[in-house]
């Protein structure tokens, strides 16, 4: 179970790359597929690596990345 | 693809005191990230219903399409200027001037030096790549010494066209300002750092302490013919050692 993911909007990324090399735990890569701008965008290469720390997200120049945690189940 | 995400807790989204217009930055650009880090200061202050934003000419030039806040679009180099008047004709508004190297440094060097020196309460973010963005990469006041620019092909020459204005340094010699910072958002680390002086920047207006200047040392891949990620290198390498990162004065 990954304790992060991340929700890339395609059509606000512009393929920049540096999400990719924010990220520490080496998660996200380049799709290969196109949007209707013309660029190779981001996708989640290794999805179950996702810590969710946001680096990505802080680093997207497009604000283009969302990122979600998996709840902590309550202390008994 | 998309993952499931219903038994998951959002963590980071879009500020909701930017527009869902999407940028017309080059990938990779700094500027993109400014934005977000000054619409998420606007939400973490709650000043979006009294905040106008002075948009300088450049690449950013379209800054008063990103942000859910009035604003004005400046002559080339007066954002200083204009802000100076919003904030006198009403001092209960949040100003902030965004404006970059060409814009503040060069066009306009004298306003940008007198609202410094009347220490007028406003928000200053200048964004500075050393290098005139929008018109082609011609060579800015702050291009570092042999930068290739489409105006220096040869790269810059001191005895020609002089050296990097350090604009940070040259406004702390003034007994008026507040605060004056130089960041850069080459990693998170910086972004970080960045986003607490902008929180800074804004909190001394709110709280009527006076003039406050956020450089932010920035990227131009396009203009640098640099990658992205060869940028933010080059960045904390080369350009952190003309243009050092810290706070420059502090007098809250």
């Amino acid at each position: 179970m990954p304790r992060g993911t991340v929700r890339i909007d395609e059509e606000r990324c512009k393929g920049c790359g540096l999400c990719i090399a924010a990220c520490p735990q080496q998660v996200l890569g380049f799709s290969g597929e196109l949007n209707h701008s013309g660029y190779n965008v981001v996708h989640m290469e290794r999805p179950s690596a996702c810590v969710g720390c946001a680096f990505c997200a802080m680093t997207c120049p497009d604000i283009a990345i969302e990122v979600y945690r998996q709840k902590v189940p309550a202390q008994s | 693809m998309q993952v499931e995400t219903a038994d998951m807790v959002k963590v980071f989204s879009r500020p909701q005191s930017l527009t869902a217009a999407k940028s017309t930055y080059c990938p990779g650009c700094h500027h993109g990230i400014l934005t977000r880090i000054i619409g998420k200061t606007i939400d973490e202050l709650g000043i979006a219903e009294r905040t106008v934003c002075i948009a300088p000419v450049g690449c950013s030039v379209f800054a008063y399409n990103w942000y859910r806040c009035d604003a004005i679009q400046a002559a080339h180099g007066r954002a200083s200027a204009v802000a100076t008047g919003v904030k006198r004709a009403d001092p209960n508004l949040i100003v902030f001037a965004y404006q970059g190297d060409g814009d503040f440094a060069s066009i306009g060097t004298a306003e940008s030096i007198h609202a410094a020196n009347r220490g007028e309460n406003i928000t200053v973010i200048f964004v500075n790549n050393q290098v005139y963005g929008m018109t082609g990469g011609e060579m800015a006041p702050t291009s570092l010494v042999h930068q290739k620019t489409t105006t220096t092909p040869a790269g810059r020459d001191p005895a020609q066209v002089g050296y990097p204005i350090r604009f940070s340094e040259m406004i702390a010699q003034l007994d008026a300002p507040t605060y004056i910072t130089r960041q850069a958002l080459f990693d998170t680390r910086r972004i970080l750092d960045t986003e607490e002086a902008i929180k800074k920047a804004f909190e001394n207006q709110v709280n009527e302490k006076g003039y406050s200047l956020v450089e932010v040392l920035s990227t131009c891949p396009t203009n640098w013919r640099m990658s992205p990620i060869a940028s933010n290198k080059h960045v904390a390498d080369v350009v952190t050692e003309v243009f050092p990162l810290g706070d420059l004065v502090d007098r809250r």
